[in-house]
């Protein structure tokens, strides 16, 4: 507090009154964006109609909650977010860091720039784009479709056949992220400082050996926070690409409902707010435990890397 | 470095090569069946190049535009006074943040980024919106609850925080009121982060589908990436009543194959056209994120 001795208090005062008045805007939105909602969370725990009105509905206390588990949807949803999520971070994580690797390989400038701007074509879509585009693939008349039929094969109908989905929303999922996430990793081999390199050049290090035994080890703080901070989410989704890629079609269900998608249907679909709010709560408190735990984890392992 | 030991650029290249064109490709199929004949699709299927080339497709939606203009125009909008808003908002919050001698520092930051580790759901949000604030079918539902997100105001305390304290001091000692150093001093100093983060706000205004999907049901309040989504399975969105073929095209199969990619077309349009040229600032937004904050 005392960093600038000759300023007397009265000026302190009028200091942080402003700084704060500069912070309200954004911090009144916080509060009625964020923290309000956590204080509807007891709805989870009651049998809300819209006769008595939200604050006198009835109290159900873990009634909701309990008709989730025991329903068959239960174990699918959890499931699926789950599946995914981890199949994302590892399949995504690695082809990124290899990405970025790569990209520090490319020698000509004029490359490394044109690579890096159409990397980040499939960020500036909207998942409803991408959408359209999955289906300018593999829907009824889709170029894969009929190529599939060109070559004899018996015509397929991806909307409906539910083992290519955790390919293709694994596929889609990467395509979009990988640019992003790769330049995110490639900044990161940028910041390694050059000595190291050169070290290693005076000793006859192959390129390989450097990235085995420099790169990839002084990269792992990053990789680390960036890998945590994914497993912190491992219970959210990428709610478009669950909900508009594979078009809503009901058959597919079972391979691409996840716990948002479960959320939003039993809300805006079903109705059934007693539901809805019990999973949305589950899965807020899930992600909570998730993200103080792997801080935990990380703390005990390595007390540099951790969060917070 | 000696080329020998470098991984081979050939190697390299037809990899990067070949990704890049996996991000090309998709663009070019739905701008091909944009550009096709409905006909033809329909026969032989699409393609990545016209077969049968037509204009037909954009003939029918941009005849009597009325709905598409209107879901541009709100797009536009809530793009453009959504990311004045909210890098105002931020910022704000942000050079708080950043002022090493604010009193309340720690607590306004964790009151800030604890929202990133906990949330009241979907549910309570929704209840809260609809029926508390009545903000359903409102402009500004699309627009206030984007205006403070904590991973923006992560990134622009990052960027202030590199601004030397001494200019901050120095003006102090001259007497400059802090809302004056902030407007006059800070903003200026801060360009560079508050372009990189104006333009994430604006892409995520302008692809957002969410809060329209939750609280938008007026046909009049409906953005472009909502309208896109609702045509997805019913072109019929595209149109009123009245609304009918252009008259040249008259007992002419309805195109709605391809006029949905045309749609996709002229909604992602704007953005790929502007965006390539402002990539540098998105670089630099994701290195400056990549540090610890």
């Amino acid at each position: 507090m005392n960093k600038i001795p000759f300023i007397p208090s009265s000026r302190h005062f009028k200091k942080n009154l402003q700084l704060s008045l500069l912070a309200l805007p954004a911090f009144l939105i916080i509060f009625v964006f964020s923290y309000l909602p956590m204080g509807g969370i007891f709805i989870a725990f009651k049998n809300i109609n819209y006769s008595d009105g939200i604050l006198r509905s009835p109290w159900v206390g873990l009634e909701n909650i309990k008709f989730f588990f025991t329903s068959n949807d239960a174990w699918m949803v959890i499931r699926n977010t789950l599946l995914y999520n981890i199949v994302f971070i590892a399949v995504g994580t690695f082809l990124s860091v290899v990405f970025a690797i790569m990209l520090n390989e490319v020698i000509r400038r004029s490359w490394l720039k044109a690579y890096q701007t159409i990397f980040f074509f499939p960020y500036f879509f909207s998942w409803i784009i991408v959408a359209y585009m999955a289906y300018s693939f593999i829907g009824p008349y889709g170029i894969l479709t009929t190529w599939i039929e060109k070559l004899g094969f018996e015509s397929f109908d991806f909307y409906s056949e539910t083992w290519v989905w955790p390919i293709l929303l694994t596929l889609i999922n990467i395509w979009k992220g990988l640019g992003y996430v790769s330049i995110i990793f490639y900044a990161g081999i940028l910041g390694i400082s050059q000595e190291y390199f050169e070290a290693a050049e005076i000793d006859g290090a192959s390129r390989l050996q450097v990235i085995r035994n420099i790169t990839v080890p002084l990269l792992m703080p990053l990789i680390t926070i960036m890998t945590l901070l994914s497993i912190g989410k491992i219970f959210y989704s990428d709610f478009g690409l669950f909900f508009f890629v594979p078009r809503e079609v009901g058959q597919l269900f079972p391979v691409t409902q996840v716990i948002d998608t479960y959320v939003y249907r039993m809300l805006k679909v079903s109705g059934d707010i007693g539901m809805s709010s019990a999973v949305g709560l589950f899965q807020s408190v899930m992600g909570f435990i998730v993200v103080l735990f792997s801080n935990y984890v990380v703390k005990r392992i390595d007390d540099d890397n951790k969060l917070f | 470095m000696p080329l020998k030991r470098r991984i081979p650029q050939l190697l390299i290249h037809l990899v990067f090569i070949l990704f890049s064109l996996s991000c090309i490709i998709p663009l070019i199929s739905v701008l091909s069946v944009s550009f096709s004949s409905e006909v033809d699709i329909l026969k032989n299927g699409y393609s990545l190049f016209p077969r049968v080339f037509d204009l037909t497709a954009y003939a029918y939606v941009l005849y009597r535009p009325i709905q598409l203009l209107g879901a541009f125009k709100i797009s536009i909008l809530v793009s453009v006074i959504g990311t004045f808003l909210a890098v105002l908002a931020m910022a704000g919050i942000a050079y708080t943040l950043s002022r090493p001698d604010y009193k309340y520092k720690n607590k306004l930051s964790f009151y800030v980024f604890f929202t990133m580790l906990f949330n009241g759901g979907l549910v309570p949000t929704y209840i809260l919106i609809s029926n508390y604030l009545h903000l359903k079918n409102t402009i500004w539902v699309l627009i206030l609850p984007y205006l403070a997100v904590p991973w923006f105001i992560l990134l622009l305390r990052s960027f202030m925080q590199k601004i030397p304290f001494h200019i901050i001091e120095s003006c102090m000692i001259d007497g400059a009121s802090e809302l004056r150093i902030f407007f006059q001093i800070i903003l200026p100093l801060a360009k560079p982060g508050l372009a990189t983060v104006a333009l994430f706000t604006m892409l995520q205004y302008w692809n957002d589908w969410w809060l329209s999907l939750l609280y938008i049901e007026e046909e009049r309040l409906v953005p472009l990436q909502y309208m896109l989504y609702r045509m997805m399975n019913n072109i019929s969105f595209l149109t009123s009543s009245t609304n009918m073929m252009p008259p040249g095209l008259k007992n002419v199969e309805l195109p709605s194959e391809s006029a949905r990619m045309a749609m996709a077309i002229l909604a992602a349009g704007p953005m790929l056209a502007v965006f390539p040229f402002f990539q540098k600032y998105f670089v630099r937004g994701l290195t400056v994120g990549a540090v610890k904050g």
